[in-house]
């Protein structure tokens, strides 16, 4: 009965790599740390709790019928649960995922060891730049302009 | 009629500061396309969808802890002018950029204090969106902090219009940072801060900002407050037709 249990929580955390950020399709919900438990409920359903990176996001809508749709198209009945605590932090991304999001184009968030440092453009590594807007396409970004290769790029707000 | 206990009582709470965000982020809403530049534009919608996030899950918790089963659009969109208890500052109509900036700094000034507080609330689910709500209105209060230097470091026009602002909601303000029963017998239970307890960190905030831009506090010895009973300005009945009108037009409408 263990072993059922580990291998269907297994299976399922299979089935949850393929759920991405609609916004940022190339970060697993894994990736970005909003992920935060799975479990199997008494009456057989799949439980998978996620956390909100902004309050507002409207990504996180989207995300709730994913992972329905995509445990559904495994067999398994989901709950999807919101839990705020602790709250997301960008501490919570992992460095496979500031790897991806540079690569996307997206300049990373700085962990609190470097938050210091410069913000280096995604597209030449430059790291002059300059703030456009506190706010970008998305909550969760603000809007620099690299002052080296003149391309604007979007920056993961540290939180 | 339901006995006041400490559950009724938070959950009246949770609605006050729910009802608070829910209204700032419709009235941000109104302006978006309304901005000096796009890149304002965006960073007001993005403000107000914050503001809404929280809302949204301030009212959730509400009805969790109510136990009647309304839902986060219940609150929202079910529930008579009356009924709201936000303070009368967010629901002051859009006039210019000036005046919203200044009625944002006026708000995260208050509620960066609150927020931080309240992530250390005895209750851990209050607590647990009140931690996102402290960075996220820490970003806010950066941004409005420095529009409102920039308006009133900027040409006369700028400064004007801001000083205008400042005038015009003064009146509004002392209401952010006074308590009243509600609170007083949450705080005895370690769940809320008093808001007479935030009003001197608002006083400092505001203070400091207005110093730096060179504009002077409001001089209106006059103000007015109610919104916490439900008594409002002309303003709150118009906003809540617009924001009401089809779930009041559909009941239930879903798509």
């Amino acid at each position: 009965m263990v072993t059922t249990r580990t291998a269907t929580l297994e299976a399922v955390r299979r089935l949850l790599a393929g759920v991405t950020d609609p916004e940022i399709p190339v970060l697993t919900i894994e990736d970005i740390g909003i992920l935060r438990g799975v479990d199997l409920l008494d009456d057989g359903r799949v439980l998978v709790q996620i956390t909100p990176t902004y309050s507002g996001c409207p990504a996180m809508e989207v995300i709730k019928e994913d992972i329905r749709a995509v445990l559904a198209e495994g067999g398994y009945d989901t709950e999807v649960s919101m839990t705020f605590m602790p709250p997301w932090t960008t501490e919570w991304m992992s460095d496979e995922g500031k790897r991806k999001l540079a690569g996307f184009g997206i300049a990373p968030p700085r962990s609190e060891l470097t938050i210091t440092d410069e913000v280096l453009c995604p597209q030449c590594g430059s790291g002059r730049s300059k703030v456009v807007s506190e706010f970008g396409s998305t909550a969760c970004k603000r809007l620099l302009v690299c002052t080296t290769c003149g391309e604007p790029f979007d920056h993961f707000k540290e939180m | 009629m339901k006995t006041i206990t400490t559950e009724t009582d938070l959950g009246t709470y949770l609605v006050r500061l729910g009802d608070d965000n829910l209204i700032i982020a419709q009235r941000l809403g109104e302006y978006i396309a309304s901005a000096p530049e796009l890149e304002e534009d965006l960073a007001i919608a993005n403000t107000g969808l914050d503001h809404l996030g929280i809302a949204r899950h301030l009212y959730t918790l509400a009805g969790a802890i109510e136990g009647d089963g309304r839902s986060e659009d219940d609150f929202a969109m079910q529930r008579p002018e009356r009924s709201f208890t936000n303070a009368l500052l967010v629901e002051q109509p859009n006039t210019d950029f000036a005046f919203i900036m200044v009625r944002q700094l006026f708000f995260d000034a208050y509620q960066v204090p609150l927020w931080r507080w309240l992530s250390a609330s005895g209750n851990v689910d209050l607590a647990g969106i009140a931690a996102k709500g402290l960075k996220e209105a820490t970003y806010h209060l950066r941004r409005s902090s420095s529009w409102i230097v920039r308006l009133g470091d900027g040409t006369a026009e700028s400064a004007a219009r801001a000083q205008a602002a400042i005038e015009g909601l003064w009146r509004y303000t002392s209401e952010l940072v006074t308590s009243d029963d509600l609170e007083d017998r949450l705080a005895r239970n370690g769940l809320v801060p008093r808001s007479s307890d935030l009003a001197g960190e608002w006083t400092v905030t505001v203070d400091a900002v207005l110093d730096d831009a060179m504009l002077m506090r409001g001089s209106d010895p006059f103000q007015t407050s109610g919104g916490r009973t439900g008594v409002h300005t002309e303003h709150l009945g118009p906003l809540l037709a617009e924001l009401q009108w089809m779930q009041r037009s559909y009941p239930g409408a879903t798509w």
